[in-house]
């Protein structure tokens, strides 16, 4: 099992329901989010475009943020979701510093918070609550290792890329280009 | 021109629009970790060649700086702890992926060896100190007996001490000023050059002082050699590391960077150091204080620039 994220750029409007839509489900203090919107405008006036996508955690394959934390505060869970203890973070901030994406944050409890993919969603079966309210349909969840899920078809039919591939991390949430 | 405009909804505290979680307590804590490495080499590698009579300053009296500086570097690093009453989750395992758990066992072990080597001499400050129970009498005369073998063990303890203060942060791969191997033997060299230089303000010994002036500024050498090492390797790396070096050739760290650390920390102390060993006197205070000046700030511009060099927007 391998849970994955594909997000469609040509169909986000950048609209912020799933960044609402997860500050809901998962409570996360005022002033915070685990997902966000980037619209990155690309080119040379007149001739611009304009890409917009919802960013998160990319719950890598190789993620450094595991790999950084002193204490194993850090996991995987599974199907490869990065996560964290609460109570075994001591809040030294190794994790933060390593993730490319600074897709963490510190919680104002002390801990360290991101997105977790709605783990707790996902093992009742089903999507994480970004996906769920997306009004386009732009995000597409489910796991990787089998062929028929929304992720797989996707990646099988359209092109993608990933964020800061270079950075070595093997990210798993891919955007449809 | 091609243009890329990045507007991010993304507003966390400390992470945007730079990221700032590590604050002045890690610089402080990697100049203590390192001054006390520099000691304890110092101490225990002239304990080792059989000089511990003619380095009696390096091996008995400033070696007295190293449990405070530790103490006082693991306090600040406690203080950055944002969950601090989970701390001693740290010691509930070993990861050997993250240099961090490893960096906090190795203090667990060099904070106490630092503390027994500054008993083992505390005869020299107070003549008549008792130890009082038989037990720790027994202990001392063993520890006498072994000192040879304990000072082995400090001696590597204090090297890996040294190399830790750097490869901490070189392991952060997402922070392109950081990533680069050259980090760790950077920051051992610093670390030495400042337990050198605090060696040679306390001696009052002309010839060990000498020594030490000599070794700190073979220590500078080594230091400049591998700052230019440092930007040429970024200069020929990739995108985000050339970025990086930007940052010190032109952006907002070169002043800071090539004036105090540089200028103030290292080529004025150590031209100053030239001219005290051909001959004309100056005060040793003033190179010496200037080289740990030069150590502080050296850390808190990397620790700075480093959380400001990153992989996207």
């Amino acid at each position: 099992m391998r849970y994955a994220m594909a997000i469609d750029t040509l169909k986000c409007v950048g609209c912020s329901d799933c960044v609402v839509a997860c500050q809901t489900e998962n409570n996360v203090p005022i002033g915070y989010c685990r997902d966000w919107i980037v619209e990155a405008v690309d080119g040379t006036y007149p001739q611009l475009e304009i890409e917009l996508r919802s960013e998160r955690c990319n719950h890598c394959d190789n993620s450094p943020c595991v790999r950084a934390c002193p204490t194993g505060a850090s996991h995987y869970k599974e199907g490869g979701i990065v996560a964290v203890y609460h109570n075994e973070c001591i809040g030294c901030g190794a994790c933060i510093q390593s993730c490319p994406y600074d897709a963490r944050y510190s919680h104002p409890e002390g801990y360290v918070d991101k997105c977790t993919f709605c783990y707790h969603r996902v093992e009742k079966g089903q999507k994480p609550a970004c996906v769920s309210v997306c009004p386009t349909n732009c995000m597409y969840f489910g796991d990787l290792d089998d062929e028929n899920s929304d992720v797989s078809r996707m990646l099988k039919t359209r092109k993608y890329k990933v964020l800061a591939p270079e950075a070595g991390t093997k990210p798993m949430v891919y955007y449809l280009i | 021109m091609k243009e890329e405009l990045f507007i991010s909804g993304r507003a966390n505290l400390n992470i945007d629009p730079v990221l700032h979680i590590w604050h002045w307590q890690i610089p402080v804590y990697l100049f203590l970790g390192g001054l006390a490495a520099g000691l304890l080499f110092f101490a225990s590698l002239y304990t080792v060649l059989g000089k511990e009579d003619k380095y009696k300053t390096a091996v008995r009296i400033a070696p007295v700086i190293a449990p405070f500086a530790l103490v006082l570097g693991l306090f600040a690093l406690f203080l950055d702890l944002k969950h601090k009453l989970f701390f001693w989750q740290l010691y509930t395992t070993i990861r050997l992926d993250s240099p961090m758990s490893w960096g906090a066992w190795t203090l667990m072990v060099v904070t106490p060896l630092s503390f027994v080597w500054v008993a083992l001499h505390i005869k020299d400050f107070f003549p008549r100190w008792d130890w009082k129970f038989k037990l720790v009498i027994q202990l001392e005369a063993w520890l006498q007996k072994n000192k040879q073998g304990l000072a082995w063990i400090i001696l590597i303890f204090s090297i890996i001490l040294g190399v830790y203060t750097g490869i901490l942060l070189s392991a952060f791969n997402a922070r392109p000023l950081w990533n680069t191997s050259i980090l760790g033997p950077l920051f051992l060299v610093s670390g030495l050059s400042t337990g050198a230089a605090s060696i040679m303000w306390l001696s009052k010994d002309a010839k060990e002082r000498k020594l030490f002036s000599q070794i700190d500024l073979m220590l500078i050498a080594v230091e400049l050699f591998f700052i230019i090492h440092l930007f040429m390797g970024f200069l020929a790396s990739t995108e985000v590391q050339i970025e990086a070096a930007k940052y010190f050739l032109g952006g907002q760290f070169t002043f800071s960077f090539w004036v105090f650390v540089v200028g103030i920390g290292l080529i004025v102390p150590a031209s100053l150091e030239i001219i005290e060993l051909s001959g004309r006197h100056i005060p040793v205070a003033i190179p010496a204080a200037l080289i740990l000046f030069g150590g502080i700030i050296f850390r808190f511009i990397m620790v700075e620039a480093g959380q400001v060099t990153r992989y996207l927007y």
